[in-house]
């Protein structure tokens, strides 16, 4: 039986507060925010139905069911070529399914809806993506530029945005050779924060730094998502980041969920001998956040 | 960015006029590509500007093919030209082996074209040799040559192709001689002088006969016929410009042979220009005074250089909004864009002066067929590098721009083409640098440019002169490679440089 067809009872036997973090985050603000949050988490804002995408013959994903609820950060782990980079090009349209559906807030994402919906999907990969032609500013206001923001507004954003991301101040005039990696990266997050979207969608956003200033982003990055309390979507292969930042973590191999669920179900009880072997094979680094969670 | 170039571009564009199209209410005298047919139609230029005709001297246009066919065609009046040419080579079999005056006039008329009668002189061809050489082989007829079949012939281009020139000559005389080269008219008299040749063509009113001190060997088998020269003219020029004729007729029967030869010489080995050639003779033979006012070395130097710049910037420009365009598909459509960059690949292997050439049945002559040649020749490098720039954008890039939700058409202007500039505009650069030094070669097709100095230069032998159109045409290179490096500076954005 797989996890997704037992998530509805999972919820229903579980404390929320302890299990959900949109609850956790609110748990202060009493009972109506309380609902709010738990009609939130019953909305889906993605949904994968059966999706299969397969590259020149070879099934990259086989059979994906998998529905992200408003809010949540969940983190998509496995090896490398197991697929979960091909997840995220499915949530925003840059690939479409051989089989199977794929919704967005409900609207199905197709070649013809996959346009608009990109605009309320923010979307950051390894190296940022950012245009090397334009400066960290031109970068971000690309958009509001092509929407017709006036320039008070676009700039209001980025400021707000800039100090939300912790970007050095000049940092704006610079293009993007002109960066470090980590400044690179905090454009791209407000590039892809811009436009206010949903959903965040992050392929391996740390994936290229060095590891000063990755710990130095891990750790903004995970301010920045409580602060936000948007949904992220987030493509790593790193266990120990996955479960610093994940409610939820999604693992895949060759193409198929191996198990879906916090960290700790995944330590605590592994669903196969493979997720067993993967947490035991990073069981150092691990520990250390076991402990750190206790 | 794409703006800002496209208005360089068009400041360019404006900087240089646009060319004149063929002239409608005036007369165009054309001439051929050798000192005496430019004097004889600046004769006929300056006796009907003298007439207040409205008139246009198309020099140098190129052979008698060309001319013959630009008079058919319209795009020339008139003509110097010259009886045996047109029997033995321009009518060739309509003639029926008759060869009188009378019957060349009747299948003229036929092909709608006239005749003044013979200007007096006769220019026939001849063999010439190095005087001192022809006496130690001991030759003075072409007969002789038969006697000695290692010696090197070098004729003027079209003297080998005619049915009257080397072709018959040879059959006609049964000459054995192997080493037979075809080069330019005035590089011969080089070259015999040099001792690279023995034996070349000359025209019997060849100013070099003297210079050179060549030795005129007889025709002793009467194989050339005469080359009186006449006026051929358009039928239709008596109804439409009635004035012109009786003001061309003025001149019938007035050169003789010993004037066309000094005014040769004096053209060639005195570095007279024909237009003073012209006005001398004018102003001596027919008391006519002609201004004869050549133009001076700084104005013919902006002429020329105006006229290079619309050459090369019209094509140019027209080929940026074609290549472009072309390049995207190339780089979108892989398998079409194989197919457009081997067609325009063909285009760029068509050798330029054969390109020029097949422009003339299309769009006559002058600067519009130099245009589209040159504009044929710019779409590859252009064409090439707009693909390539598009081609090697990184993958990541443009999937970040589609996953901001750029649609396509946006993606290319904001993102693609601003990351291809680099290279597009060196495709451009590249365009631009082969364009310069291929206008030079518009002249032959009456393009004008840094071209005419240079042609006029090689016909007259006039280093000088040849430098007057080179090293403009050099330096402009050179200011166009400047030009573009400081656009790429002005254009290609900070971060991409470095």
């Amino acid at each position: 039986m797989s996890y997704t067809t037992r998530e509805p009872f999972r919820v229903a036997h579980r404390k929320p507060a302890t299990i959900d973090p949109v609850l956790s985050r609110n748990k202060f603000r009493g009972r109506v925010h309380e609902i709010q949050a738990i009609n939130r988490y019953y909305r889906r804002m993605l949904k994968l139905s059966r999706v299969t995408k397969s590259y020149d013959g070879v099934a990259v994903l086989r059979d994906i069911d998998l529905s992200i609820p408003e809010g949540q950060v969940a983190v998509i782990i496995g090896a490398s070529g197991c697929g979960k980079s091909t997840l995220l090009r499915l949530a925003n349209g840059l690939v479409l399914p051989d089989r199977g559906t794929v919704e967005l807030m409900g609207t199905p994402v197709t070649a013809s809806t996959a346009l608009a919906l990109r605009r309320r999907m923010g979307y950051v990969i390894q190296e940022g993506g950012l245009f090397p032609h334009l400066t960290a500013r031109g970068n971000v206001a690309l958009m509001p530029g092509r929407l017709g923001w006036s320039s008070a507004r676009t700039e209001a954003r980025m400021i707000e945005l800039a100090e939300l991301v912790r970007l050095p101040t000049g940092a704006l005039d610079r293009y993007p050779s002109q960066l470090s990696g980590g400044e690179r990266q905090r454009v791209a997050l407000m590039r892809a924060l811009m436009l206010d979207p949903e959903i965040l969608l992050l392929d391996e956003p740390l994936g290229a730094l060095d590891p000063l200033i990755r710990y130095e982003l891990q750790t903004d990055l995970k301010t920045l998502f409580t602060a936000l309390g948007k949904t992220v979507l987030m493509v790593t292969h790193d266990l120990s980041e996955a479960g610093h930042f994940a409610d939820e973590i999604v693992l895949l191999r060759e193409g198929s969920i191996e198990q879906r669920g916090p960290m700790t179900a995944l330590i605590d009880s592994p669903a196969t001998e493979y997720v067993a072997r993967l947490v035991r094979a990073q069981r150092s680094l691990v520990d250390g956040l076991v402990q750190r969670a206790t | 960015m794409i703006y800002r170039l496209t208005l360089l571009l068009s400041l360019w564009i404006g900087y240089g006029s646009a060319p004149e199209a063929g002239e409608t209410t005036g007369v165009a005298v054309g001439s051929k590509e050798f000192t005496e047919s430019v004097i004889l139609g600046e004769i006929a230029t300056q006796i009907l500007e003298n007439a207040r005709i409205d008139v246009q001297h198309r020099k140098q246009l190129g052979g008698t093919r060309f001319l013959w066919q630009a008079l058919i065609d319209g795009e020339i009046d008139l003509y110097p030209e010259y009886t045996g040419t047109l029997i033995e080579e321009v009518l060739g079999g309509r003639l029926q082996g008759k060869r009188d005056l009378a019957t060349l006039r009747r299948v003229l008329a036929e092909q709608g074209v006239s005749m003044t009668e013979p200007l007096g002189f006769n220019n026939t061809y001849a063999l010439g040799m190095m005087t001192a050489r022809a006496e130690r082989l001991g030759i003075t007829t072409i007969s002789e040559l038969r006697d000695h079949p290692e010696l090197k012939f070098g004729f003027s281009n079209e003297f080998m192709a005619r049915a009257d020139g080397w072709p018959g000559l040879k059959r006609a005389y049964r000459l054995p001689q192997q080493a037979v080269v075809g080069l330019d008219h005035g590089l011969a008299y080089r070259g015999l002088a040099g001792g690279r040749l023995d034996v070349t063509d000359l025209y019997t009113t060849d100013a070099e006969i003297q210079y050179y001190s060549l030795r005129v060997l007889e025709d002793d088998r009467g194989y050339f016929p005469d080359y009186r020269a006449v006026f051929l003219y358009r039928a239709d020029l008596a109804e439409r410009l009635p004035a012109v004729l009786p003001v061309l007729r003025q001149l019938e029967g007035r050169i003789s042979e010993k004037e066309m030869t000094a005014m040769n010489a004096a053209a060639k080995l005195g570095k007279v220009s024909e237009r003073k050639v012209a006005a001398d003779f004018l102003r001596k033979r027919l008391a006519i005074a002609s201004d004869g006012e050549v133009e001076g070395l700084a104005a013919s130097l902006w002429r020329h250089t105006l006229e290079h710049l619309s050459l090369v910037a019209i094509s140019l420009a027209a080929a940026i909004l074609v290549a472009i365009p072309l390049g995207i598909l190339c780089a979108r459509r892989p398998r079409l864009g194989r197919l457009v960059l081997g067609a325009t690949g063909i285009l760029q292997t068509i050798p330029s002066l054969a390109l020029l050439v097949f422009m003339i049945p299309l769009l006559g002559i002058g600067a519009w067929p130099a245009i589209t040649a040159l504009f044929l020749y710019s779409l590859l490098p252009i064409v090439r590098n707009t693909c390539t720039g598009l081609q090697n954008i990184p993958g990541p890039l443009l999937e970040s721009a589609d996953a901001l939700g750029l649609p396509r058409f946006a993606r290319l202007r904001l993102v693609e083409l601003p990351l291809a500039l680099r290279t597009i505009i060196s495709g451009v650069r590249t365009a631009a640098v082969i364009n310069v030094g291929m206008a030079t070669l518009g002249a032959l097709i009456g393009a004008g440019g840094y071209g005419q100095p240079i042609l006029t230069g090689i016909r007259l032998d006039d280093t000088g002169l040849i430098l007057q159109g080179a090293i403009p045409a050099a330096l402009l290179a050179l200011l166009i490679e400047g030009v573009f490096e400081l656009a790429e500076r002005r254009l290609v954005p900070k971060g991409l440089r470095g």
